[in-house]
């Protein structure tokens, strides 16, 4: 009976041990794993933070040797004199007039032609449809000479509906993306609105669209950083600085300011601090919205 | 994954009311108005610019003058022209070490983030890259990478008093440099990717494992990995399609030098189409790389069979 009772203390003692054992190793690897993640997050954030120390130095503290990880003084007139040595104002208006109307009638044009594929019986809807599917496998150098060569014609070059038009009419992709979710809805809500008398258009817009609120999101903010950061496009369509969009503009100051580092990187900063400050406000929706298209890309 | 199934189910078609061909006149027209817009965008900017690109391949034209056919002859030009040389045998360089390096970082930062502590925190800075755009990007890194003023070889003075390392000027280093800055930015993406792909595996798997005694190791080995290799598979084909379309990098850090060391394909399409206003070699250069891209992603699928797990 003691002996008995010692045994069971001597293997709960032992069972303890092994638990705390099992729990240091476990803590030292969380800190382990942490350290790393840590190193990993310095490397990704270091080269932006060096981007911002830079740009408040004078150009002696730039390129002095130890670098010199805090400005002194604060040098805030390199960010005046870049934003208007180049019309960076201008460039955002750009690339905000490209960026929303490009995502606005992409959204619109994607959902409308999603929803014919996925909902109306039409002649020539297979083959249409495998049309689009094909042009998913085309990588837009293929065809950009050609729709250079159209704008050309067009007398569209140099002008921002040379930016917006293709892809505001064109997305495979958008299209082949909201007639999946499309097929995932339910059909009855269509069907009850039809026994009332509603049309294809009424049914479109009051149910269906609502409906499409979260990949129409993912879709949209996919659209519009991809817009946004676009460089080849307005690098070949456009000349004139004043129809720069924000890429192409601080592509164009760096060349022009390429040895004043200070000055090329207070552009850097007026260049993407608006796109951070968006992403680190809503970082959560334009995470998942990219995960998810990326995700059926 | 549910939509892909769903993907090769017919759509459902909804009637609307009326008599049988009077439906079916409706249906008709109202679906060619829902499709119009997007239907003239497939016209106009995918297909016909997809047969021009093949006619004007066999062209040969300035952009103003008279189209003089040519035949196959702007095909033997390039594929004998040392610049197209030049430039597939770069790109194939950077993407030797941008793929597989980018998307090891990628799965390592995703096992690791899986289930930590501060996942929402390490994620935002992980990802902040990929949303910076590479025009920032390649700015950034183009003073980081700078030999006499750069962030880096002032680190590497300070410690081990070395000259300056000429990561962009330096011909062989310079498309292992530009690699490092494509996953560096890349990485989130990739990231993001495999996070979805973690939460997509059942965890009834893994603690089946764990309760048959496996320990961490034989866990990824046996259960995530393969559980994963859809993702991977997912991965690995986009990564070497934009890895082979790389520009924006190549066209602001180093416009293609020293000399051509870091000329790309897509660099050499834009020479030949944009900056010497040779639109028939420009498109038999842009066809040759479609045509590889094609083979390349082909190949692929055919040798997932033998990797790539999908009994979920």
């Amino acid at each position: 009976m003691l002996q008995e009772a010692v045994d069971t203390r001597i293997v709960k003692a032992g069972a303890q041990t092994e638990t705390t054992r099992k729990k240091t190793s476990e803590t030292v690897t969380t800190v382990l794993l942490h350290v790393l993640l840590i190193i990993g997050a310095i490397v990704m954030v270091v080269p932006f933070l060096w981007m911002m120390v830079t740009s408040l130095e004078t150009t002696a503290q730039a390129f002095s040797i130890p670098p010199s990880f805090i400005p002194n003084p604060f040098k805030w007139g390199n960010y005046p004199e870049s934003f208007n040595a180049l019309p960076f104002n201008l460039a955002y208006m750009n690339s905000a007039i490209v960026s929303v109307s490009v995502t606005f009638f992409q959204l619109i044009t994607c959902s409308m032609a999603a929803y014919a594929f996925a909902r109306i019986q039409f002649p020539g809807r297979e083959i249409i449809f495998f049309a689009f599917l094909a042009t998913l496998m085309i990588p837009f150098q293929l065809t950009i000479i050609p729709i250079f060569l159209t704008m050309k014609q067009l007398g569209l070059l140099d002008t921002l509906l040379s930016l917006i038009l293709p892809p505001a009419l064109f997305s495979a992709f958008g299209v082949f993306l909201l007639r999946q979710f499309i097929l995932g809805l339910p059909i009855e809500l269509e069907e009850a609105a039809i026994m009332d008398g509603a049309n294809r258009w009424t049914i479109f817009w009051q149910i269906i669209i609502p409906l499409l609120r979260a990949p129409l999101a993912a879709l949209g903010i996919f659209t519009f950083i991809g817009q946004w950061n676009d460089f080849f496009r307005p690098l070949i369509m456009l000349n004139t600085p004043s129809n720069f969009t924000v890429p192409l503009m601080l592509s164009q100051f760096r060349g022009q300011y390429a040895t004043q580092w200070t000055l090329v990187m207070a552009g850097s900063v007026i260049a993407i601090f608006p796109l951070l400050i968006v992403y680190v406000l809503a970082q959560r929706h334009i995470i998942k919205g990219i995960a998810m298209t990326g995700l059926k890309a | 994954m549910d939509y892909q199934v769903q993907a090769l189910d017919a759509p459902q078609t909804l009637t609307t009311q009326g008599n049988r061909r009077d439906r079916k006149h409706k249906d008709a027209f109202w679906g060619y108005i829902f499709l119009l817009p997007q239907l003239l965008g497939l016209l106009v900017f995918s297909l016909i610019p997809l047969i021009s690109v093949f006619y004007l391949s066999m062209a040969d034209w300035d952009g103003l003058g008279p189209i003089t056919f040519v035949g196959l002859q702007n095909f033997i030009d390039q594929l004998k022209n040392d610049d197209l040389h030049t430039a597939l045998l770069n790109t194939l360089y950077y993407t030797l070490i941008s793929v597989p390096g980018g998307l090891i970082f990628a799965l390592l930062i995703a096992l690791g983030l899986n289930n930590v502590r501060g996942k929402t925190v390490y994620r935002v800075l992980y990802f902040m890259p990929f949303i910076t755009g590479s025009v920032a990007v390649g700015v950034i890194w183009s003073f980081l990478l700078n030999t006499d003023f750069g962030l880096l070889n002032s680190i590497l003075r300070s410690l081990f008093h070395t000259n300056g390392v000429g990561w962009l000027t330096d011909a062989r280093l310079v498309i292992p440099s530009i690699a490092i800055v494509g996953i560096w930015q890349g990485l989130g993406f990739n990231m993001i990717i495999f996070l979805a792909g973690l939460q997509g595996i059942p965890v009834s798997y893994s603690e089946a494992a764990r309760i048959d005694g496996a320990n961490r190791l034989q866990l990824f080995w046996n259960v995530t990995l393969p559980m994963l290799t859809p993702t991977i598979f997912f991965t690995t084909v986009i990564s070497i399609l934009s890895s082979f379309q790389v520009f924006d990098l190549t066209f602001i850090l180093t416009g293609g030098g020293p000399g051509k060391d870091s000329y790309t394909m897509v660099y050499h399409i834009y020479h030949l189409g944009f900056e010497t206003a040779t639109f028939g070699p420009a498109s038999a250069a842009a066809v040759i790389l479609f045509v590889i891209l094609l083979v390349m992603t082909a190949i692929q699928f055919r040798l997932q069979r033998q990797w790539v797990n999908y009994d979920v």
